[in-house]
């Protein structure tokens, strides 16, 4: 039998402030856990990015730094390198990520950063309001797209993971989804190799997380993940990208 | 004491390292960028951080993550690249972590050109990130000085837990004049009670500048403020030349000071009872001293390598006395002639026979 308890890297004394049915909470919940079993915590740094991501520091029983927009990489990279044997990861939605800190990411993948980031990917940006952001589909109904994205006019949905696992320092790189409990054990499963690539001293690991946002989508939760299913797993496949754990 | 012929820049890069910065993160610019290639040589050996980042966004972020786990990180840059720092140097105010940066001014506004300029006075004295904050700076007037304040300004930024600039120029940066590595005269100073170090043993660490509610962030401000009070009232350094009995006041800072050296000697020569000033912190402002000095003084005047920057300041400080102006865009240098010529003209009115 198997006790339901709360992470040691979680704080006891707090509760998940997110929307209902937002998948921060499980990718929060998943990541502590593979801290927990890696025996991280206590020499864990957490780079937390702005946006809905930048909750995560209430929540963690670990020692954090907001970090401005977009920028998380480059701290943590500053971070490890005087401190090469904390265990230091970035948190950050896909507009910090890969919109304003694309520059800061991809160069933690150029130059094999030892360091893990997770990136959620609710195709927009979640805490300002539900506008267009680099991963919103085409089509999509946003704040700023009432009319749906327009490739025409607004480009196209990037994909992350696949671009992340192109970089030579890229030691692991994968996107997973929170829709339903089989893929929640594997996007942990895939948290978990993102962290121990870092142990290993392998290069940067990299999981970008489907999350639904179902206050932004104006979608029940039930809702949402049917979406995922049915809609945005066809713009970004599931799948592990690079993986030289297994090389 | 045996002097060696340094360079600025490598003044400033050398006594880094003595200063014991053990992370140096930075993109290359004119006229700076010797400072990044010595420190490329030496750095990795000794077993040091050095990372040529991406941008100087990047970088100045990599200095916040060093200084926030505990590191002694510094970066160099100039200018217009300066500009894409506000961010990190707002967060880095508001955090409270101590970083170096070492500012070595070329003309602009814009791209500008590489010649010497002071034109990044406000940048650095007044910054350009949100929000309020005050940023330490120190401004060598020569190849010494870079040596000497640049050890000062890693023990300003532990002390206080702040981001200090060293306010140099073209000028000074490539410029070559005798001068000692002298040993790092401050002590060390603890930082184990404030930075992230993993939480072992102990509640976790928050490094973070959002305030959820009015009163907080008003408290957090308050905070700061009180910091800065105490480093306007602990570490306000100038030099003076000349001021007990001058009727007319230079004010200049950093390398130009060395022109209006000149030209005071030559007034003097001529009569003409000239003294020279020079806040050597720009932040904090020498401003007691000098609305001390507005009292016997009959006049200023403000030589800056811009279009008047510092001026405001002197003008703020001597409450009303007479100020004057001479300089010009930047990337062009006011030699001891001209100087001596506008002291001349402002001396019209308190001299009957210049």
């Amino acid at each position: 039998m198997q006790i339901y308890k709360i992470p040691e890297s979680l704080r006891k004394d707090t509760n998940f402030t997110f929307c209902a049915g937002c998948g921060h909470g499980v990718a929060i919940r998943s990541l502590c856990e593979c801290i927990d079993e890696l025996n991280l915590r206590e020499k864990a740094l957490a780079m937390v990015g702005v946006g809905c991501s930048a909750f995560l520091y209430h929540f963690l029983n670990i020692d954090s730094l907001e970090c401005p927009h977009g920028r998380a990489t480059a701290e943590a990279a500053g971070a490890k390198r005087v401190n090469p044997d904390k265990f230091v990861f970035t948190y950050q939605g896909d507009g910090d990520f890969a919109a304003i800190g694309l520059t800061e990411s991809f160069y933690a993948g150029i130059r094999g950063e030892n360091i893990t980031t997770i990136c959620i990917n609710n195709n927009n940006y979640g805490m300002t309001g539900g506008q267009m952001g680099p991963t919103t589909l085409i089509g999509q109904v946003t704040t700023t797209t009432p009319y749906g994205r327009s490739a025409e006019l607004n480009g196209y949905p990037l994909k992350i993971a696949e671009h992340i696992a192109m970089l030579e320092g890229t030691a692991f790189s994968a996107r997973v989804s929170l829709d339903s409990v089989p893929n929640i054990i594997k996007a942990k499963e895939a948290i978990k190799k993102a962290c121990e690539v870092q142990v290993k001293k392998l290069g940067f690991g990299f999981v970008e997380i489907l999350s639904s946002c179902p206050t932004n989508w104006r979608m029940t939760p039930y809702e949402a993940n049917e979406h995922i299913r049915e809609k945005v797993v066809k713009e970004f496949p599931l799948g592990i990208f690079k993986n030289i754990l297994e090389k | 004491m045996t002097l060696d012929l340094i360079k600025g820049n490598i003044a400033i890069a050398q006594a880094a390292f003595d200063a014991g910065c053990n992370s140096y993160f930075a993109y290359p610019i004119t006229p700076q960028s010797e400072i990044g290639e010595y420190l490329g040589a030496i750095m990795p050996k000794a077993n040091r951080v050095y990372v040529c980042a991406e941008s100087e966004i990047a970088s100045i972020n990599m200095c916040i993550g060093s200084a926030a786990t505990g590191g002694t990180p510094m970066t160099s840059s100039s200018s217009c690249a300066i500009s894409l720092m506000q961010e990190g140097l707002s967060y880095a105010c508001a955090q409270e972590l101590p970083i170096v940066v070492a500012s070595v001014m070329r003309a602009g506004p814009g791209l500008g050109n590489i010649y010497p300029s002071q034109a990044d006075y406000n940048q650095a004295v007044k910054g350009g990130g949100n929000g309020d904050y005050n940023i330490i700076v120190l401004a060598p007037g020569n190849v010494q000085e870079c040596i000497d304040y640049t050890h000062r300004a890693f023990y300003l930024a532990k002390k206080y837990r702040n981001p200090v600039f060293i306010l140099s120029d073209g000028l000074i940066g490539q410029m070559m004049e005798p001068a000692e590595f002298t040993k790092y005269p401050y002590e060390d100073i603890d930082n184990s009670d404030w930075i992230l170090s993993g939480a072992k043993g102990r509640e976790p660490r928050i490094i973070r500048s959002l305030s959820e509610t009015g009163e907080m962030h008003h408290e957090r401000v308050k905070k700061l403020f009180q910091k800065y009070k105490t480093i306007e009232e602990n570490e306000v350094l100038y030099k003076e030349y000349f001021t007990d009995d001058a009727d007319i006041i230079v004010v200049s800072f950093g390398s130009l000071s060395r022109n209006v050296k000149g030209a005071v000697k030559k007034c003097r020569e001529q009569g003409i009872k000239v003294g020279a000033f020079r806040p050597v912190t720009l932040y904090p402002f020498p401003s007691k001293k000098l609305y001390e000095l507005s009292k016997t003084a009959k006049k200023f005047i403000v030589a800056e390598m811009n279009m008047g920057q510092m001026i405001n300041d002197v003008k703020v400080a001597v409450k009303g006395a007479d100020v004057d102006f001479i300089g010009r865009s930047a990337g062009d240098w006011l030699d001891i002639d001209e100087i001596v010529d506008c002291v001349k003209e402002s001396a019209g009115g308190i001299y009957a026979n210049i």
